[in-house]
């Protein structure tokens, strides 16, 4: 059995030899054409005159276009057709691309983008969320608004009040591979892509439709991305039809890589927001009303804005049982990049809302917060097995028009949504809570909550009671250095919210020598997909993984394929693949039964064997008499999520299959003259189910916490009256290097099967421990709370300069 | 043109008919199809394009994204695709990295390969500085360090130890070529050589670690014509002590300057260790860190608060000036055309030294604020103060007002808050990405009570805790 071996990623020893092939590495016929585009210096405005005269006769020009070479200017968005490749007039950010160049050379490309001689009619740029809402300028027409209960009676109720604002910023992914694709035009117009993108059929369907060619005639292939954690979801749009358009207009192989500073400006980022919240409460902390008003920053275009701010929502209640409740969510439209998906799409910005609150609960009572976030906490699971799943069912209105983006996550306006199908469904929960088990702000039921247990582990192993007393004798003794510590647990919903993206296909060939080839809908980005699903083939079919060879996720072997996002990957098409690989392993049994009069369900695979009737054959010799035999040795799988019923504008429903959990305690120390701070320990704890792979789940565990507290310590973006983002390189925007991961840091996982049925019954971990990285924000709150008695109010990130104002603060010295 | 010659993993190469400033980086993967070095950033801030060039000096990790191939004639460069042996066999540091599933996405991989190889072989085991310069996005660094450590006790693979061999003087072969002015760029000798040909050629850009000039090439996309490359320049690449000065040469490496000053002044020593990341460290030299002019450089403060003196050359005329007087306005040095920065002279002693660097990452960042304190007692009494400040000004910049304030006062809290109340008079900061200026006011003025408290043995950076 090889699912939940350790072991490495199956690229390791390409990845540390350099061998490792990402697409600027593959080689391309010497007459490939190296493509860059022309910025806008102004983030709103008309273009009155493009003059590329110069550009065309830079050296090494091929081709230049600008909005007057196409009819219609391809369109790149994943959602609302918002967004031209390049400005057809109107410029919308700083840095929106107005013209394209096709070069000898990249450098030649890049050199001749900056020649072009624009003029522009500026305008004022909106540029902040104050900015949008004086405007009343936003996605949708209102705001979104989900209430449970009547959250203002109970906060005027409560014995105790508190209320706030919190800013938080938003972060680059900074994957470290930029963005890149090429594509090779072949016979007859059809084209080949290769992209660094999440989403190959995204990719498929945009080119497809630029270039007006059924999406038959495009092919997506996709071998391994330097990272994405959502940057490479919908971002990589723009590149991969400009290369199509390029490689369509002149017949030669086209490449566009964006260089790292051209990446920072063009692409978004993950969404910044302001939080106001109220929050009524007893002598105990428990929260009986509150009230969330999320002020999204979307920037210009709505890409996956929608979706993100809706998760966001989904998130504000995190662990802990919320009975009256109002959320109100504006998603603004400001001239500014378009923030995009980012690994927990919007899931951390919820619940960073709703863990500020029980910190401040907890500094207005005088207690530990610990102790307020355990009294709010979901009760336990009950006992029982997981419900049964409704059968699934098709959407009421299938859409017409053959340019919607059926396969995309912003699809939500446009496409038959579940909210159709929703309303359609006579079991939707009620307006109540039902007995026995306690329901989510959108009435899902909790039935899986294993914080209590969980967190209880985490405090043992962690020492948490006595670090925190000897942390309070510490600073007793410091006057300049303070230490804090903070507990923060993570429920994280698992399942695409646009219900109809929790499929996936796989395709499996078992050839004659017995040997395996696998290939799934997922992407590989480096999270150890890969690996984990190969480990499930080799499992149906009693091999060892070596024998399975993993290959690029590939349009043109499995179709209509999600984006490997929203932690999906290995529980769709991990069960994708073992579908494809039971029935391939059903028709070896079934014949090799049939040879040895015996049942199929008695014939075993395992240990590289074949067993039936006493008998003991290698699994390669099975394979050949099974072809010999004229048994078919190849299958698709396919998986859709069961359960599943959503509907988002009302905000009620089943969104998720079920919830991963987690909790991380993290100590800090602070400076109290310059702000500056450091983690000195980190204790992670993370339910993963089953795990798959205890090696590269415990990687990304570590991994996403170190990048969620850099989210909220040192990632800071800044831009500048005029829109500019001026933190647009590594010189400026600090990702956490070596030296800021924990000087300890313990990593445990939280191993109990997943009472949903799931492959192995293991648990998605892609993004829900990104949010045990909470824990080091409200850290540094306690130790800033060490310096006074008022509340640190601590925005984010929390870098050396807000520890220092939050440190003044508390003290009353602002 | 001449041409360049260097050993690529191993094997002779020559290369002609390249401008002087293409980077290491694009010929390695554009024309000799060598892809496992990649682009990260390509302005030395990632180190996924990291290498391994050695010289008479040693082996050194070098971003190739910022390193002109003129600047390799004579060297031993090693890709990442030569740290495995010739039959392939692993170097430690591979095997232990996926022992240790140190790879996730593998893009920033070969980087930390060749910086922890190279480490390795150098005999290296203070691993958070040596990966300072390698961001990784994906793993959080702690399998990697895991890797490093359990390879540290390996022995070096033999192939690693060759490319010494290679640039000893007993393999003529890829010796420095001749001075010359052509294409390649012009590559001295000596000092002399640099100042007859500057004199001539004042608007000539001098490239010495390239770390800097790097992004104009990279990033502005200029075209600098003509150049000088300053690594043949060995005598000014020289550290002397005379009495009770230090002269310091404009070529001293920031690595060279670190290992040289830090058992002197500890405190210098650990702002030099946060001076960007070993990458950059073990190209860039005090002398660009000077004649740049930046008002973030680190180097300046901590030069200035020490009381040193900079020379200039200009063909055969030599002049000197305390260091603050070579910068005049933002950007502006009193630098003649044609005049370089020789070599600055410093006490050898300064018991009472501290640096303060500010930055919203501890490593591999640009101060906020730098603050560099340097006060003598006489009988209690503060006799002489030299305190100066980076980022606080367009230029690096000494605090006359508060040091005005502190002479003949005893070295009190009480002082150090009268004094601080003059920053203000010092210094109107600007507001910028790195940090607002009242934050820089404000933490300038406490770094100023940080240094009482530093002096009197209290605890003070948070860098020394641990958990």
């Amino acid at each position: 059995m090889s699912m939940g071996k350790s072991l490495p990623h199956d690229a390791a020893p390409l990845h540390v030899t350099g061998q490792a092939r990402y697409v600027d590495d593959i080689p391309l016929p010497g007459n490939a054409l190296h493509l860059a585009f022309g910025l806008s210096t102004i983030a709103h405005g008309r273009v009155t005159a493009l003059d590329l005269t110069a550009v065309r006769a830079a050296p090494g020009v091929v081709a230049v276009y600008g909005p007057e070479d196409f009819d219609e200017v391809p369109d790149c968005s994943p959602s609302a057709h918002d967004e031209p490749m390049i400005s057809t007039g109107e410029v919308f950010y700083l840095g929106m691309p107005l013209f394209l160049v096709a070069a000898e050379s990249h450098l030649a490309a890049r050199k001749a983008a900056r020649l072009a001689k624009v003029t522009y009619d500026a305008r004022p740029a909106l540029l902040t969320v104050d900015d949008a809402l004086a405007a009343n300028s936003r996605f949708e027409d209102g705001p979104v608004i989900w209430t449970k209960g009547d959250a203002a009676r109970k906060i005027d109720a409560a014995p105790h009040q508190i209320e706030g604002r919190f800013e938080v910023g938003g972060q680059e992914h900074f994957y470290l591979e930029g963005q890149v694709a090429a594509c090779l035009p072949l016979e007859g117009g059809d084209l080949l892509v290769h992209a660094s993108t999440q989403h190959p059929s995204e990719i498929q369907h945009k080119v497809a439709h630029a270039l007006h060619l059924p999406m038959s005639a495009v092919r997506v292939e996709v071998r391994r991305m330097g990272g994405g954690f959502g940057g490479k979801e919908s971002q990589g749009n723009a590149l991969a039809i400009a290369c199509a358009v390029v490689a369509s207009r002149t017949g030669r192989p086209a490449k566009m890589r964006y260089d790292r500073d051209d990446d920072m400006m063009i692409t978004g980022k993950r969404h910044d927001l302001r939080i106001l919240y109220r929050a009524g409460f007893d002598d105990q902390g428990r929260v009986t009303g509150v009230t969330f008003t999320h002020l999204f920053r979307c920037g210009w275009a709505q890409d996956l804005s929608l979706p993100v701010a809706d998760r966001a929502m989904l998130h504000t209640d995190n662990c802990y049982h919320l009975p009256d409740i109002r959320i109100e969510s504006h998603r603004l439209k400001t001239h500014t990049q378009s923030a995009t998906a980012f690994r927990g799409f919007g899931g951390p910005q919820g619940m960073v809302g709703i863990e500020r609150v029980m910190d401040h609960v907890a500094h207005a009572l005088g207690r530990d917060p610990l102790e307020v976030r355990r009294a709010n906490f979901y009760a336990a699971a009950a006992q029982t097995p997981a419900s049964a799943a409704p059968a699934p069912q098709p959407p009421d209105h299938p859409p017409a028009d053959d340019s919607v983006d059926l396969t995309s996550r912003g699809a939500l306006a446009t496409s038959a949504d579940s909210t159709s199908a929703a309303q359609a469904r006579p079991n939707l929960p009620a307006q109540g809570e039902s007995p026995g088990t306690q329901s989510t702000p959108f009435f899902m039921p909790v039935e899986d909550f294993i914080g209590h247990e969980l967190v209880a582990r985490l405090v043992e192993t962690s020492d948490y009671a006595a670090r925190r007393k000897a942390i309070a004798q510490w600073n007793a003794d410091s006057r300049i250095l303070k230490r804090g510590i903070a507990l923060t647990p993570v429920k994280f919903g698992i399942s695409f919210t646009l219900t109809h993206l929790n499929q996936a296909g796989a395709l499996v060939h078992v050839y004659q020598d017995g040997s395996i080839h696998l290939n799934h809908g997922g992407t590989e980005m480096g999270q150890g997909l890969f690996q984990k699903v190969a480990q499930v083939a080799a499992s149906v079919f009693g091999v060892d993984p070596d024998r399975v060879k993993i290959t690029a996720t590939d349009t043109a072997k499995v179709p209509n394929t999600s984006a490997t996002a929203a932690s999906s990957g290995s529980d769709l098409n991990g069960m994708a693949t073992q579908a494809a690989c039971r029935t391939i392993r059903d028709r070896m049994a079934a014949f090799l039964a049939e040879k040895h009069q015996a049942k199929a369900e008695s014939v075993r695979f395992a240990d590289g064997m074949v067993h039936v009737a006493g008998e003991s054959y290698d699994f390669a010799r099975v394979v050949m008499w099974a072809y010999q035999a004229r048994v078919s040795l190849s299958s698709t799988g396919f998986y859709a999520t069961p359960k599943l019923q959503w509907d988002r504008k009302a905000g009620k429903g089943r969104p998720f299959l079920y919830f991963a959990y987690g909790a991380a305690v993290t100590e800090v120390v602070i400076d109290t003259l310059t702000g500056e701070n450091r983690i000195l320990r980190a204790d992670l704890l993370h339910d993963t189910g089953s795990s798959l792979n205890t090696a590269l789940d415990i990687g990304q565990v570590e991994g996403a916490y170190v990048q969620g507290a850099g989210w909220l310590t040192t990632e800071e973006l800044v831009w500048d009256g005029k829109g500019r983002l001026t933190t647009h390189a590594p010189s400026t925007y600090k990702i956490p290097a070596c030296s800021d991961r924990p000087d300890v840091m313990n990593v445990a996982l939280w191993d109990k099967p997943n009472r949903e049925d799931t492959v192995g019954r293991s648990k998605a971990v892609g993004e829900p421990p990104f949010m045990l990285g909470i824990s080091a924000l409200y850290a540094l709150s306690d130790a800033v709370a060490a310096c006074g008695p008022g509340y640190p109010a601590l925005d984010a990130p929390a870098t050396a300069e807000r520890v220092l104002a939050a440190v003044r603060r508390v003290r009353g010295d602002v | 043109m001449s041409q360049i010659a260097f050993h690529l993993n191993g094997a002779p190469v020559r290369v002609s008919d390249e401008a002087p400033t293409r980077t290491l980086l694009d010929w390695l993967r554009e024309s000799r199809g060598l892809t496992g070095t990649k682009e990260g950033c390509n302005e030395g801030d990632c180190g996924a394009c990291t290498v391994m060039v050695t010289d008479e000096s040693g082996s050194r990790a070098l971003n190739a994204c910022i390193l002109f191939l003129p600047q390799l004639d004579g060297k031993a460069v090693r890709t990442v695709e030569g740290i495995s042996g010739p039959q392939g066999e692993m170097h430690p540091v591979q095997h232990e990295m996926i022992r240790h599933h140190g790879s996730q996405c593998g893009f920033c991989t070969p980087g930390f390969v060749v910086s922890m190889a190279t480490a390795h072989l150098n005999g290296a085991t203070d691993h958070d500085d040596q990966l300072a310069g390698n961001l990784c996005r994906c793993t959080g660094y702690a399998p990697i360090i895991r890797a490093a450590q359990a390879a540290q006790n390996a022995p070096v693979p033999g192939w690693m130890t060759t490319d010494r061999d290679l640039v000893s003087p007993a393999q003529p072969a890829a010796q420095p070529s001749a001075p010359s002015a052509a294409g390649s760029g012009f590559r001295p000798r000596s000092s002399d050589e640099l100042a007859a040909w500057y004199e001539a050629n004042p608007d000539a850009t001098l490239i010495a670690g390239a770390t800097d000039v790097g992004l104009w090439v990279t990033k502005q996309l200029r075209d600098l014509t003509p150049v000088a490359f300053l690594n043949g320049v060995t005598d000014l690449q020289q550290i002397e002590e005379t009495g009770e000065s230090l002269r310091i040469g404009a070529g001293v490496t920031i690595a060279a300057l670190r290992a040289a000053l830090a058992p002197r002044f500890p405190s210098l020593g650990e702002l030099l260790r946060r001076y960007s990341s070993e990458q950059v460290r073990n190209a860039a030299t005090i002398g660009g860190n000077i004649a740049n002019g930046s008002p973030i450089g680190d180097g300046p403060p901590a030069l200035i608060a020490l009381g040193a003196t900079l020379h200039l050359r200009k063909g055969n005329t030599h002049r000197q000036m305390p260091l603050e007087d070579f910068f005049l306005d933002y950007r502006k040095q009193d630098r003649q055309p044609g005049e370089f920065v020789a070599f600055v002279t410093i006490p050898a002693q300064a018991p009472a030294l501290r640096c303060y660097k500010l930055s919203k990452r501890f490593d591999q960042d640009i101060s906020a604020v730098c603050g560099c304190f340097n006060l003598t007692l006489q009988d209690g009494r503060i006799e002489s103060a030299r305190i100066a400040f980076g980022g606080m000004a367009g230029t690096p910049k000494r605090a006359r007002a508060v040091e005005a304030a502190l002479l003949g006062k005893p070295m009190t809290p009480e002082t150090a808050e009268e004094a601080a109340a003059q920053m203000a008079r010092d210094f109107t900061p600007l507001s910028d990405m790195r940090a607002s200026a009242a934050y820089r006011l404000t933490t300038a003025q406490n770094m100023l009570r940080r240094y009482v408290h530093d002096l009197n043995g209290d605890p003070v950076s948070v860098l020394e805790v641990r958990a």
